[in-house]
């Protein structure tokens, strides 16, 4: 097979124009995709990866510059590119009204396959991706994985040469996003496909041979992730103060001079410098003098948080220390009695059972993680305990309040951050945190005192008289996090609080969620990027509206742990305690 | 490479529409909300026209006062008590009939005074009072001319007793055409054939092309090999077929239930709601185009094609009786075509001179309406 690019792009821009407001999407963007190989498009959301997925395919005509996808110019010649390249939206492109099977039949009269030929490649299909005992299963019925694999086989119903996707792991469990990879790493072998796969989850651009990284619209960087990786050689280490918690480890350290990244890893804290260095130097760090320092190996996303670092510079403009420790009310003989506690706890939608016996307990000050793939039951739970869902069963109190009986008396002593940020687009900010002040029943004046405190606090007094809609994502999540702390909550609720902004506002956005423990708020926080469990005091692993595990992350993670893989990953952690809760379930 | 792309070894077009139409049907009955548009929706218009809605005034409660009751007053008093028209309740004065008709007991007073009888002898007559609440104009009208016929038949019949005869210059010989009960049902029933084509053919079609949108399952569909002209014929066949059969529908209850005569050709009636189904599916297409989302396309399909199909093609108001500006307007609403079509049809017969004319701006709605279908659905997502 020659290397001629499949896919080449040369400055590539495009715009769009929504409200009388301007998006560059993509701005001069450049690039040449190798054949047989999976390349990764890298970036958070708002990047432009969805804009370069739907140019290649002929979807969208650029403004300037060309995109040719096999050999053909994917704007001119867009029938004879969608003829010969598979492409699978985000959410898939399924009739969820139509079966497994009417969807594969959909794609392949639309595909031309030959019906003599259908029997053998539905087989070949369903057989890779594990649906044939579901063919007769509505489309809108299947779990988020089992989507991902019928939208990917309908993709496959004809092999193209290239595929692209986009986005398909968002949301996915991670038993069917290794499934996918494997998949991907089968078709590229041996049927010599090329696919370009878009994503914003960090660690899935090390299975890649190659990745673009995009961010506002531009390339960052294009190569081997190795390659991106080995840049950081020398300046990535693992240091653990004996008796102190990682989590107040890392407040010390970052924003430190010097220090790109500082992230707490279980029992240690992951320390990525500036320059080369060694464990003398880095004992100089405030905090460090008696520290445990082990070099460790670069991650992909070492390099991506030192390119964004440089590229777009400090993020934010953090202060060090403490933050938010903003006199909140607290009652001092609180106690260690738990501020959350849950008991078979169940909640029924039709004859599904949503949440199916839930238990667990949260303490003063506490950082408590649900962790789970979309449909594991985690938003259903975290809307009974904001009482905005009765519950089928099972007891729920919270801030010792019965929220059977005293629902909006506990509501007043929550802050809730939901996935959709919540905020009003066509309100400016400060409307917005008056707003959100007036609706918990905040006095003028201390309304306006908790408005500038959140304009200093989230430095977002710059940008008070702008409206909301027009921030940028990492931004939106703060003026969110804002609203929700107007009243000075003792208890926040966090739902998929950073799901797809960059790494640096979520690194920063974690620095913030820790100031408030530290001031004793107490955290519950859902989420779906594994890796994210590392920063909570404890996490529950949820699957199919159950609790798999409760525990601290590192002790998680060392219950994982077995010969072939010494040091397991919360990934692994949660495919191990899916996989056993599995086989128990079939034994019994 | 394994399995290489050969064009000649692809199924064609006929295989990609075939899939497309299939998909459709199999959504329609999968989906509840295309159900209740292109099964439920219709049957309880049927019902409620055929049945519950009617334009004429029945049973008109009407108050009678007669001051000084006598044989006379009672013969005529006796006259309205026969005629289906009236509900007559009686009242002793005229102040408890005027609380009546204030307290809309009754719809109109027919007041006798005390000297009827006696006037009734005298060469200059005897007044009747009439009064009528004229808040529902159309009921009113209505109301005075039945009490004014009521009153004419009782005084010819009153001087053929009297051996005499009525002396009146000029005689009206009335004749009823084409809906010689002048009953509405028989004015409303055809015409709702023009509203449940509009439901199925713009509404439902806007909706669903408008959810394919907003789900990406077009997005998925346009990285195909097929073409916008195919997924839009897709779409056009199957609500066609669907919108066909809301129009038997219609006629089939229309001439079995309610049994509104059909006096045209059953053949030309099929050919012009064709045509109309076209100009009705070319909206629908047309705006879920360029609205994408469905509430935006549910609303602008309302509002713009089924409200004006309502009130503005003639299917309940006499367009001639619209003042000359709503007239103008009703000139670029589709329904106003066929329903004339379908009203002449269904109770007048085959008139080719108000068939020909309507089926052919039906023919120039379609194009017009397919055409900017066509011009602004390309293959591409802006």
């Amino acid at each position: 097979m020659d290397d001629a690019p499949i896919l080449e792009a040369v400055g590539l821009a495009k715009a769009f124009t929504a409200g009388g407001r301007r998006t560059q999407a993509l701005d001069g963007v450049s690039f040449a995709i190798r054949p047989g190989v999976v390349t990764g498009l890298i970036g958070p959301d708002g990047a432009g990866k969805t804009t370069l997925m739907r140019l290649a395919a002929g979807l969208l005509v650029p403004d300037a510059g060309s995109i040719r996808a096999l050999g053909l110019d994917s704007t001119r010649e867009s029938l004879a590119v969608q003829a010969a390249l598979g492409y699978m939206p985000q959410r898939f492109g399924l009739y969820e009204d139509l079966s497994v099977q009417e969807n594969l039949d959909l794609y392949a009269d639309l595909q031309g396959v030959p019906h003599a030929a259908r029997a053998e490649r539905y087989g070949e299909l369903m057989h890779m991706t594990g649906l044939a005992a579901f063919t007769r299963r509505l489309a809108g019925r299947l779990s988020g994985g089992m989507k991902q694999k019928l939208g990917l086989a309908c993709t496959l119903v004809r092999a193209p040469r290239l595929l692209l996707l986009d986005e398909p792991t968002v949301g996915v469990d991670p038993i069917s996003r290794r499934e996918l990879w494997a998949i991907l790493d089968r078709l590229v072998k041996n049927e010599g496909m090329s696919v370009l796969l878009s994503t914003a989850y960090l660690d899935e651009a090390e299975r890649c041979q190659a990745v673009i990284l995009l961010n506002a619209g531009r390339i960052l960087e294009q190569g081997a992730p190795a390659t991106i990786s080995a840049r950081m050689a020398g300046r990535t280490w693992a240091v653990s103060v004996a008796g102190e918690r990682s989590r107040d480890l890392q407040v010390g350290l970052a924003g430190q001079p010097g220090v790109v990244d500082a992230l707490a890893q279980g029992d240690h804290v992951r320390l990525v410098t500036q320059a080369v260095s060694d464990p003398a130097q880095l004992a100089r760090l405030p905090g460090l003098q008696e520290a445990r320092i082990q070099a460790v190996a670069p991650r992909f996303e070492d390099g991506f948080v030192d390119l964004l670092r440089t590229h777009i510079g400090a993020a934010g403009s953090l202060r060090d220390g403490d933050i938010l420790v903003d006199g909140l009310p607290r009652d001092a003989d609180a106690g260690e009695a738990p501020v959350i506690e849950v008991d078979g706890l169940r909640r029924r939608f039709g004859d599904f059972w949503a949440v199916d016996g839930v238990s667990f307990e949260v303490r003063r000050g506490e950082i408590f993680g649900l962790l789970g793939a979309n449909g594991a039951g985690k938003s259903t739970t975290f809307r009974m305990l904001c009482g905005l869902l009765p519950a089928s069963a099972g007891t729920l109190r919270v801030a010792g309040l019965d929220l059977r009986h005293a629902a909006s008396t506990a509501r007043g002593r929550i802050g809730y951050m939901s996935q959709k940020f919540s905020l009003y687009g066509n309100l400016s900010v400060g409307q917005n945190l008056d707003f959100f002040a007036s609706a918990y029943g905040l006095a003028a004046h201390a309304r306006a005192e908790r408005r500038g405190w959140a304009l200093t606090e989230f430095d977002l007094a710059d940008y008070a008289g702008q409206l909301a809609a027009d921030l940028s994502l990492g931004h939106k999540q703060r003026l969110a996090m804002a609203c929700a702390l107007m009243h000075q909550p003792e208890i926040l609720f966090l739902d998929e609080p950073t799901s797809g902004v960059d790494p640096l506002a979520r690194r920063e956005f974690w620095r913030r969620i820790n100031g408030l423990a530290r001031a004793g708020v107490t955290i519950l926080v859902t989420t779906h990027f594994m890796e994210e469990a590392e920063y909570c005091d404890r996490v529950a692993i949820m699957a199919a509206g159950r609790v798999l595990a409760i525990d601290e992350p590192a002790a998680l993670k060392a219950a994982a742990r077995s010969p072939g893989s010494p040091e397991p990953s919360m990934e692994d952690a949660f495919i191990r305690l899916a996989k056993s809760a599995e086989t128990q379930e079939e034994a019994a | 490479m394994s399995a290489p792309v050969n064009d000649h070894a692809r199924g064609g077009s006929l295989m990609r529409l075939r899939g497309l139409v299939r998909k459709e049907f199999l959504q329609i009955v999968r989906d509840p909300s295309s159900i209740a548009i292109a099964f439920v929706m219709p049957i309880f218009l049927l019902v409620l026209f055929g049945y519950g809605v009617s334009l004429d005034a029945d049973h008109v409660p009407v108050a009678l006062v007669a001051e000084a009751p006598s044989a006379d007053t009672a013969d005529f008093l006796a006259s309205l008590e026969g005629s289906h028209y009236f509900a007559p309740v009686h009242a002793f004065t005229l102040a408890a009939a005027e609380e009546a008709l204030r307290e809309g007991r009754v719809r109109a007073i027919v007041r006798l005074r005390a000297n009827f009888a006696e006037q009734l002898r005298r060469p200059d007559g005897a007044p009747i009072q009439l009064i009528v609440n004229g808040v529902d104009a159309n009921t009113a009208r209505l109301t005075q001319g039945y009490v004014e016929g009521a009153w004419g038949n009782w005084l010819a019949r009153h001087a053929a007793s009297l051996g005499q005869e009525l002396v009146t210059p000029v005689q009206l010989e009335q004749r009823v055409w084409f809906n010689s009960e002048l009953r509405s049902r028989n004015f409303l029933v055809p015409g709702l054939v023009a509203i449940i084509m509009t439901l199925i053919g713009t509404l439902l079609t806007a909706l669903v092309m408008a959810r394919e949108w907003e789900r990406g399952t077009l997005e998925a569909l346009l990285v195909t090999p097929v073409s916008m002209t195919e997924v839009l014929l897709g779409k056009i066949i199957a609500y066609f077929l669907l919108g066909t059969g809301g129009m038997l529908l219609t006629v089939g209850m229309a001439v079995g239930l309610f049994e509104v005569p059909l006096r045209g050709s059953f053949w030309l009636l099929w050919a012009c709601a064709s045509l109309f189904l076209l100009a009705a599916l070319g909206m629908g297409l047309a705006i879920s185009a360029v609205a994408r989302n469905q509430f935006v396309a549910g609303q602008v399909a309302i509002i713009g094609t089924f409200l004006p199909a309502f009130l503005l093609s003639g299917f309940i108001f006499d367009i001639d009786s619209m003042p000359a500006v709503v007239q103008g307007i009703t000139h670029v609403i589709v329904a106003r075509y066929f329903v004339s079509i379908v009203q002449t049809l269904f109770l007048a017969g085959n008139v080719w001179s108000v068939v020909l004319p309507n089926a052919a701006a039906l023919l120039l709605m379609a194009a017009i309406f397919l055409g900017i279908t066509w011009r602004k659905s390309r293959k591409r997502l802006e």
